[in-house]
């Protein structure tokens, strides 16, 4: 059969059952395999919107995402996602297109270094030289996306080749003697991480995306539930633990609680669980957490002391270690109460700073309010898709995510455009749960063309604009930090006429019903009857213009001067 | 109660340290030999910041695979940090930080002096010393070969300098570790 034949059957027998991907000249026989290969095949309206909707359906479903681009711009077109896989560890396999082999390297039409310009951005990639080894190597790229810590891997596809007839057998097994990631912790250090969070007066537990990944929600609310620890979340471990308990101290970082952040100024151990240090959670590095020994469980070796040196390190799968510290700290006699002390401070900062906001006048709807509102409207229990910015953080803060794969961001590399098609690839990976899309009116404008994608699929994804006329968080930045010297943040007025476009009639152009809220009174039954109406709706909630995200730490001060 | 025999002190904790090592290390890289590797890893050096002070590749007696011998300098780079992410390249077999004392290293450098009839023979006697090889005699110039370690190296350049050095070429350093071991 021919080789794209085989690919097929190669996505067959890893379980591929959706792709998201556009074709183009390059990959013309991967397009004809399509037609009788019996796989759900996504049309996306841009090549970026197909490999963020890749990312979304990993992040729900736990499984590989796959996207397909053609040579050329369509292989440029996926930079952006597979660079976002990368930063959240995302499993992702692209296939680009390449123009024949004898072209190759003479700047042939839609011609480019695939490879080499993705090199720095991939967890691996293979350029397939010989169409004979095309099953074998989709079979490690997949092994590759999904096993250690997750990530993309891309394969590039020359079109002679990829027409060439090959002898098609099924791989069962994969040999790859240079990727060997380790699962299983080290014993000793995670007994003697027991003993250390069994001594610890003032300890906290601090989950990241690696959690979620790991599909270790249970066995760490196990372990928090069990030593009656304080447990924080970063960004992109949100559900890793539910937010609605008694232990859950609030998301920390930049944007997190005041509990959380000084909880981990003034903590004696931190255990960080699948985090990795980022500046948006230490602030300022050299002031970061002083007086705590650290634990750090983690699946990615180089990641370990990477930022803060690991008191104990621990490599491997945070489900197994996790599990195993559970059973450690168990056989231990420890004393609860030791920790009294501590959740009174906790207490106290949590009863002094909650999260909140000034309410607004009775007619403008606050931004938070409206996640607020959908949290209600949708009982907690929906899948969010974020875009960046100032709505990410107050989605963030304020739906409360009870389950891990419910929220959707792009966490790493805060790429705008994301949450559309991400939400596509979200919805598709489970088909009855609530999709809502939060997003902006800058960010939205940046994959827009996915609403086509949206209607062409009939998906009754729920698009939430926070509508406020502005790049909300550059423009937050330029208050505070640049002397309120305003530089092309204003999206709104452009000779005092508004510049953005109608949503409402741009959304009743792609075939979606669209409507516009700017009554505070009536916010949360418009939502509702948005919500409740059958298929998509495109929801452009027109928000107080100068809101800004609080508490803060702001760039370079440590966590105990939050603002806010 | 907390059984404090049982309870280790927080106190007790000493962080990982020597994270810069503060002396120069030779790392010896077994690879996959497949196209795009050394990319890879020069890739790799750039976009994390580390400075290779001397790299090498060359064939091992398996064709499949290659040997990388990189140097670098321990003061400036968390050589643990290094390793790790090398690690990571799924072409990467196996890295060895060559511990200096256990191991024979070796360079080759090519000095291209300048010389008059009287100088000549003054050059061919420091390269005798230095167990050189004469490997090209100009009427104005002299190519000496030399092999070994760095400070040897480093040594007979401060002396042909002053007769005018034209031009030098380096290997950077290849390393075995001593003994029955495989590196």
């Amino acid at each position: 059969m021919r080789a794209v034949d085989a690919l097929m059957e190669c996505l067959k027998a890893e379980g591929v059952d959706v792709v998201f991907g556009y074709p183009g000249g390059a990959n013309l026989p991967t397009y004809d395999a399509f037609v009788d290969a019996g796989i759900h095949h996504v049309l996306v309206r841009h090549e970026a919107g197909g490999g963020h909707a890749a990312e979304g359906y990993a992040k729900v479903t736990g499984k590989v995402g796959v996207s397909f681009g053609t040579s050329g711009p369509g292989a440029t077109n996926l930079v952006t996602p597979i660079v976002d896989a990368m930063m959240d560890s995302v499993p992702v396999v692209f296939f680009t297109g390449q123009v024949r082999t004898d072209l190759l390297g003479t700047d042939g039409f839609q011609e480019a270094d695939t490879i080499g310009i993705t090199m720095p951005a991939v967890k691996h990639s293979f350029m397939i030289t010989d169409p004979r080894e095309l099953p074998r190597i989709i079979h490690e790229a997949f092994h590759i996306a999904r096993t250690g810590r997750p990530g993309p891997v891309l394969i590039d596809l020359p079109m002679d080749l990829s027409k060439a007839d090959i002898a098609y057998e099924r791989v069962t097994d994969v040999h790859l003697p240079g990727y060997q990631p380790r699962t299983t912790g080290n014993a000793k250090q995670i007994k003697q991480a027991a003993r250390a969070l069994a001594a610890a007066r003032r300890p906290i537990i601090y989950a990241g995306g690696g959690v979620v990944a790991a599909g270790a929600a249970d066995e760490l609310r196990d372990l928090v539930r069990t030593g009656k620890f304080p447990i924080t979340c970063t960004l992109m471990g949100l559900g890793a633990y539910p937010a609605p308990d008694e232990q859950w101290v609030g998301m920390l970082g930049m944007h997190g609680t005041r509990a959380a952040n000084y909880a981990m100024d003034e903590a004696d151990l931190i255990c960080a669980v699948g985090a990795r240090f980022d500046d948006r959670i230490t602030g300022k590095l050299s002031e970061f957490a002083p007086r705590a020994k650290f634990i750090h469980i983690d699946v990615d070796p180089a990641e370990i002391s990477k930022n803060i040196p690991a008191h104990i390190p621990i490599v491997g799968d945070a489900k197994q270690i996790l599990g195993k510290l559970v059973d450690e700290y168990r056989a231990l006699e420890t004393d609860a109460g030791r920790l009294d002390p501590w959740w009174q401070r906790i207490h106290t900062w949590q009863e002094r700073h909650p999260l909140t906001y000034e309410p607004g006048d009775g007619h403008e709807i606050k931004p938070q309010s409206v996640i607020e509102a959908i949290y209600r409207v949708t009982g907690g229990d929906a899948i969010v898709c974020s875009d960046v910015g100032q709505h990410q953080m107050w989605a963030a803060q304020y739906y409360h995510f009870p389950e891990p794969r419910r929220w959707v961001n792009s966490g790493g590399l805060g790429t705008m455009g994301f949450g559309l098609p991400a939400a596509i690839g979200a919805q598709m990976g489970d088909p009855e749960r609530t999709t809502v899309v939060v997003t902006g009116d800058g960010s939205i404008q940046m994959n827009i063309q996915e609403l086509a994608t949206i209607k062409q699929e009939n998906l009754p994804i729920k698009v939430v604009v926070l509508n406020n006329g502005y790049l909300g968080m550059v423009r937050q930045w330029q208050e505070l930090f640049w002397q309120e010297r305003y530089s092309h943040v204003d999206m709104n007025t452009f000779g005092g006429e508004e510049a953005s476009p109608d949503f409402v009639k741009l959304a009743d152009a792609y075939g979606i019903r669209g409507v516009r809220l700017t009554e505070a009174a009536s916010l949360e039954d418009d939502l509702r009857a948005a919500f409740e109406a059958e298929g998509p709706a495109f929801i452009d909630v027109r928000v107080t213009r100068d809101e800004k995200v609080y508490p803060m730490i702001a760039p370079g001060e440590p966590a105990r001067n939050m603002v806010g | 109660m907390v059984d404090t025999n049982e309870i280790l002190s927080l106190d007790e904790l000493e962080a990982a340290g020597n994270i810069h090592t503060g002396r120069k290390h030779v790392l010896s890289i077994l690879v996959e030999n497949k196209p795009g590797v050394l990319t890879r890893i020069s890739g790799l050096f750039t976009r994390r910041g580390f400075n290779i002070d001397t790299l090498s590749v060359g064939p091992t007696d398996d064709e499949r695979i290659s040997r990388i011998t990189l140097t670098l300098d321990g003061a400036v780079h968390p050589i643990d940090q290094v390793t790790k992410q090398l690690h990571k390249l799924v072409n990467v077999l196996k890295i060895k930080d060559l511990e200096p004392s256990e191991t024979v290293a070796r360079e080759l450098a090519l000095f291209k002096v300048s010389c008059d009839g009287q100088t000549r023979s003054e050059i061919r006697e420091l390269a005798e010393v230095f167990r050189g090889k004469v490997v090209d005699v100009g009427r104005r110039s002299i190519i000496v070969e030399i092999t070994g370690e760095r400070s040897k190296i480093e040594a007979f350049e401060r002396l042909v300098r002053p007769y005018g050095l034209v031009e030098m070429i380096r290997t950077g350093e290849v390393a075995i570790a001593r003994g029955r071991e495989e590196t």
